[in-house]
């Protein structure tokens, strides 16, 4: 039934339908109300025979989701930014002992400087760690992204995480369609865990492992993965069946049909994205854009696919990796091996820098006569950085760049 | 797409009206997207909300910068923020305030645009009169219905009600009722 309502609250309902039996969360900023939703469904009876866990940090959120997940119990955490950070050896740990955990990433930026609002760059730092990681591009995309990931996880024995933009999706009041609880039940099978620690019969997991079989105990993580690109679309599909509604799978391609330029991105952007491909078609141009929505497997071969018959790819990418540039780029210019199209790395939405229909349509037009850099940064002010670049050439002790820069950005003087 | 853009301080119920607005529509059948500004949340600090509707889906995610309407809660922001940014020329215009737009320095400006899409509301004292609290922000929406014709104040009634159920939604949507009625009125 559609209703209006948040993000996040949304997403809190979603949980809830598919009966996790312990969530545990550090609820302290930076945590979206999501956990606080969950809590306040448990408690008044909504979600039955769930044990809420209050814990004293984001380390000990994940370190109760393991020891839950691994005692048998369908497990459920969620965080963001610097809380995704402090717990990030449990995130290893989570994916290594193949612990099914599904946890949501509100999407924002990693200090320093302070910053609590949006970008990619927390979920993107544990892009590696093992999990499956599931991008939304729509609050409703996000509600049934959640449902999905149980299923995902508990078929695979992986952990997987939905991300969702932080503020730009979970605060935002939209009209979504909140599956039945009696879709919900039928879609997700109850979990049949593969490895449960039971006191009548017990073994130990996590255990020590040498360099004679560590190579293939990752070699197995990677195969998870590789599971994953095939059934990720499958359950996406039985979703579609059981609910009406195209939502998860890979990639979600958008007018790529004889487009010259093709545009890609993660999460919500893709929206704002789709707005300015429909007016530049208006005007003849041929562009279309493909939404990721599985970073990690990356769907090389489906991208690849995609991508055929286009002349150049702009990527529209909300962290930034110093020192490289594009994290996202650098993926999808794997994906093209062999091919010779130009891929142009356009990172935007930095720290909840907006992201306009403006600057992106002048982005595309730009790469559509091939006058992009490889590295672009969109809207960047680049009379503050070149007189922060002379300025701290100048003097040794020039002081801390942040504060300088928002001096700057306030008009004030700087040495 | 009609686009409203609220202004007012933490603690007066910004984020608030632009999720009733959504909800109002909602109740219409319209498609609606509302979301606050983000920030450090805290009470007295300028405070945007936004509210877009649309008759299809809403998938455009930039903060709104040409709304056809604003609903000005707090008339202190007036001369520290630049709230009339990038409002259309026939756009629609609700003020909190118990002053006339001269008194509060500003008739010129609004001289510009068609006197029925322009309103003051004492919504504040409304506010202290039926829900005996300073939270202009229900009978604002309720001075919106009346000047943009976008949503029928039974439907703001309505998403009040949802919000608040009980004696705190009742007297709201009595001031939202009588702001309502004001600017037909006016």
């Amino acid at each position: 039934m559609f209703k209006q309502m948040e993000g996040s609250e949304a997403v809190a309902k979603a949980v809830a339908l598919c009966r996790p039996e312990v969530v545990c969360a550090y609820p302290i900023t930076p945590q979206t109300h999501i956990v606080e939703g969950v809590g306040a469904l448990v408690k008044d009876g909504t979600l039955v025979n769930c044990e809420f866990i209050n814990v004293e940090s984001e380390f000990a959120a994940l370190s109760v989701a393991i020891g839950a997940s691994a005692a048998g119990a369908r497990t459920y955490t969620a965080t963001a930014s610097q809380g995704l950070l402090f717990m990030a050896e449990a995130v290893y740990n989570a994916a290594g002992l193949g612990l099914p955990i599904v946890m949501t990433i509100g999407n924002r930026a990693i200090g320093a400087p302070i910053n609590i609002w949006n970008d990619h760059s927390d979920s993107m730092s544990m892009r590696d760690a093992g999990w499956i990681q599931l991008y939304a591009e729509t609050n409703q995309e996000a509600v049934d992204l959640h449902i999905q990931a149980f299923r995902l996880a508990e078929e695979l024995s992986c952990p997987v995480m939905v991300c969702m933009d932080g503020f730009i999706l979970t605060h935002a009041y939209e009209r979504l369609d909140i599956p039945t609880q009696e879709g919900v039940d039928a879609f997700l099978p109850a979990f049949e865990p593969v490895q449960v620690l039971d006191p009548d019969d017990p073994y130990s997991i996590g255990a020590m492992v040498g360099p004679e079989a560590f190579t293939e105990v990752r070699y197995l993580a990677n195969d998870t993965q590789l599971q994953a690109l095939k059934l990720i679309p499958e359950i996406s599909g039985v979703f579609k069946d059981v609910f009406g509604r195209e939502s998860g799978g890979l990639i979600h391609e958008y007018r790529t049909e004889g487009a010259e330029t093709i545009v890609i991105a993660l999460g919500s952007v893709n929206g704002t994205i789709k707005e300015v491909i429909d007016h530049m078609h208006e005007n003849g141009a041929a562009i279309g854009s493909v939404s990721i929505c599985s970073f990690r497997p990356f769907p090389l071969d489906e991208l690849r696919d995609a991508l055929t018959g286009a002349k150049r790819v702009v990527v529209i990418e909300k962290s930034l990796a110093p020192g490289l540039g594009g994290i996202v780029a650098s993926n999808v210019r794997m994906s093209l091996r062999g091919a010779s199209l130009p891929v142009y790395t356009v990172i935007a939405g930095l720290g909840g820098r907006t992201i306009t229909m403006t600057s992106l349509q002048e982005v595309f037009e730009a790469a559509a006569e091939d006058r992009l850099p490889d590295l672009q940064f969109l809207d960047l002010d680049h009379g503050a950085v070149e007189h922060e670049i002379v300025r701290a050439r100048r003097t040794r002790r020039s002081g801390p760049t942040a504060e300088h820069i928002l001096r700057q950005k306030a008009g004030g003087l700087s040495k | 797409m009609f686009q409203i853009r609220i202004h007012g301080r933490g603690g007066q119920g910004v984020v608030t009206a632009a999720e009733l607005l959504s909800v109002a529509a909602f109740i219409e059948g319209t498609h609606a997207q509302a979301f606050p500004s983000f920030g450090s949340e805290r009470m007295g600090a300028p405070v945007v909300s936004f509210c877009r509707l649309d008759d299809k889906e809403i998938r455009l995610r930039e903060p709104i910068q040409e709304p056809d309407a604003l609903i000005i809660q707090d008339t202190t922001l007036l001369h520290s923020v630049d709230v009339f940014q990038g409002l259309k020329t026939d756009g629609f215009i609700v003020i909190n305030s118990t002053r006339t737009f001269v008194e509060l320095g500003i008739a010129d400006f609004i001289g510009k645009f068609p006197p029925h899409h322009v309103c003051i509301v004492g919504a504040t004292e409304l506010a202290m009169k039926h829900v005996q609290r300073p939270v202009p922000n229900a009978a604002l929406l309720g001075g919106f219905a009346a000047i943009s014709g976008r949503l029928h104040m039974n439907s703001v009634a309505e998403a009040i009600l949802e919000k608040f159920p009980g004696a705190v939604g009742e007297a709201n949507v009595a001031a939202a009722t009588e702001a309502f009625d004001i600017a037909k009125a006016a």
